[in-house]
């Protein structure tokens, strides 16, 4: 089964590394955004899919990367060490803040999630002199032409992914996996047994930081301007959980396809439905939610989509619950 | 007087933010769920109000109570076909099945009533009591907000729905024993919820400009009255927002408007972890 989902997972990464011998720019463009997301989902997954923790702070710790990254490299850092940098900085800002929110659950946890993306957006634009508030912030660019500085960030962007699953594959398998695995079955009992909670969830939530930090400050090196409203984004801090998901939440592989195809289907409403996009996007939502529970990875484990599309179908026309995932 | 038109500014908008997040703080106190839809259906009541009163003349208080009748319908629908099949599950999965609604609605209203700002001109003029300004139609919604806050007090502690939807939140399982049909008091507190935000939506066209894209700042405004307050009583709700706009009142006056939000995300984020329950709330509701 695992070297079933690494080859899988290594197909995947050719397909979206070769995309300049065979695409063009926007096909390439479109490869970076995958892997870019694909990294947030995964690192989502450490706390929201391994732990159960509804984390919406995706965009909080992908904003913070971006201006830790613009920021150090205005400094005069090298790009390598502002990405670092951005790794770094998020990473240990995620450890002080999880001491403080982890001892809060369910609803409770979410809504502080969701207010660290307000809350940092607001500081980042009322600090003008340091962050240049609302009007964003220039990052010095690359040389060489847009091909080349396309390629080199799809590489980036996917050497990223690569660590990330890399590192979703080792918990899984270790101790701390089966500890967060735990504590998202019962957090109580698995604290009776003697699994240290605080620690566990507190490195999950540093490991589902640390990498949108990294993404973050490799984002704002490719655009070359970040500003509040768009490093935090407070559609993105949702669509990350949902892609995870769509591709079956707390699995090593579902938040690499649930963003794969999340993404895809969404530029494909965009190219064809421009002005219903968003309404389509939330009817794809709900759709997931109500007869694909177990996300996409859930029809590939089981008995096929039709088997469990009809069950669902047949469960909600009865007007009673669609099941649990 | 400097403070004093300060506290008045604070209570006239407190009182409405209390209106706006006591729909939302029903649902979260009954039901265990996020409404991530709230937001969007109070610009939604305002959007309506507007274009009935715009379009077809008619009174924005007789407006005021066609749009909220019809919101609680939706709600009530929304509710019943939908959120009731997974409203035992975890807060991701409705959570983000409101925010997804959301979008649907969301778009639909930018496809339909633009993202023009709007307002329901009532034009009442001003009063000046001894150097305190009193616009009119603010006092207006005010009145109107704490109002439609006494009127659903009353239907939660006199009427036989209103009890109905208590025993629900406070033991459900006892309740559904006393033969209280738990889906459908579920669906019409979702409908309440609705209605409230119609209603408040209708009010808040009436004294600010509406436009679309205020359905996060509403829900925001929703979170941090909710978290300030505690959950799913009207006295949470009121004391929540008349904190939250005296905190923005003050905060505007001496840090300048931009760190009027921040204070409240600020206050809310500290009182999440030093008392989750809230300023009245109640253990074991957490």
């Amino acid at each position: 089964m695992m070297r079933l989902r690494c080859s899988v997972f290594a197909v995947w990464i050719l397909a979206l590394a070769s995309t300049p011998l065979w695409g063009d720019n926007y096909i390439v463009h479109l490869a970076i955004t995958i892997a870019m997301y694909s990294t947030l989902a995964i690192s989502w997954n450490f706390i929201g899919g391994f732990a159960g923790y509804p984390s919406f702070a995706t965009s909080a710790f992908f904003g913070l990367g971006c201006y830790v990254g613009a920021l150090t490299q205005r400094a005069g850092l090298p790009v390598s060490a502002a990405w670092l940098c951005a790794t770094a900085g998020v990473g240990i800002f995620a450890g002080l803040f999880g001491l403080i929110i982890l001892r809060l659950r369910g609803h409770y946890f979410a809504i502080a999630s969701f207010g660290l993306v307000e809350v940092l957006r607001l500081v980042i634009s009322s600090s003008d002199s340091l962050t240049g508030g609302g009007d964003g912030l220039n990052v010095p660019l690359f040389h060489g032409g847009p091909d080349f500085v396309a390629r080199i960030f799809l590489a980036v962007m996917v050497g990223i992914m690569v660590i990330a699953f890399a590192v979703s594959i080792l918990v899984d398998r270790s101790r701390l996996g089966f500890g967060l695995r735990c504590i998202e079955q019962n957090e109580d009992a698995a604290d009776m047994v003697g699994i240290d909670t605080t620690r566990y969830k507190i490195v999950a939530f540093v490991l589902s930081a640390m990498f949108c930090g990294t993404v973050g400050g490799a984002y704002a090196s490719w655009t070359g301007y970040i500003d509040p409203t768009d490093a935090f984004d407070a559609i993105m801090t949702i669509k990350t959980p949902v892609m995870c998901m769509l591709g079956g939440v707390g699995t090593v592989l579902g938040p690499v396809a649930g963003s794969a195809s999340f993404l895809l289907l969404e530029e494909f409403f965009w190219s064809h439905f421009l002005a219903y996009n968003r309404a389509i996007l939330g009817a794809v939502i709900v759709i997931i939610i109500f007869f694909l529970p177990g996300g996409l990875l859930g029809i590939a484990d089981g008995k096929g989509p039709r088997a469990s599309f009809r069950r669902s179908l047949g469960r909600w026309l009865k007007g009673g619950p669609v099941a649990v995932p | 007087m400097l403070y004093v038109q300060m506290l008045v500014n604070g209570i006239m908008l407190g009182a409405l933010y209390a209106c706006l997040a006591i729909g939302f703080s029903l649902v979260w106190g009954v039901l265990n769920v996020i409404n991530m839809l709230h937001g969007s259906l109070l610009v939604l009541g305002g959007y309506l109000t507007y274009t009935a009163w715009h379009d077809y003349g008619v009174h924005p208080l007789i407006a005021l109570f066609a749009v909220a009748f019809a919101l609680f319908l939706l709600g009530y629908a929304i509710q019943r076909i939908l959120i009731n099949r997974v409203v035992d599950m975890p807060v991701l999965v409705t959570m983000t099945l409101t925010f997804a609604l959301d979008l649907i609605l969301y778009n639909f209203m930018i496809v339909y009533f633009t993202a023009t700002p709007v307002r329901v001109t009532l034009n009442l003029g001003v009063i000046d009591a001894g150097g305190i300004f009193v616009p009119v139609d603010r006092l207006a919604g005010m009145v109107l907000a704490l109002l439609l806050t006494g009127l659903l007090y009353v239907v939660l502690r006199r009427s036989r729905i209103g009890r109905a939807i208590v025993a629900v939140r406070m033991d459900r399982s006892a309740a559904m024993l006393m033969g209280i049909r738990v889906e459908h008091i579920y669906a019409i507190t979702f409908g309440i919820g609705a209605l409230m935000a119609g209603a408040t939506g209708a009010v808040f066209a009436m004294v600010y400009p509406m436009t679309t894209d205020l359905d996060f700042t509403f829900l925001g405004k929703a979170f941090i009255v909710c978290i300030i307050g505690g959950l799913g009583s009207v006295q949470g709700a009121l004391v929540g927002g008349l904190v939250l706009g005296l905190v923005e009142s003050i905060a505007g006056q001496f840090l300048g408007p931009q760190y009027a939000l921040t204070a409240g995300f600020a206050l809310m984020l500290v009182l999440l972890v030093a008392m989750p329950t809230g300023l009245t709330g109640v253990k074991g509701f957490e």
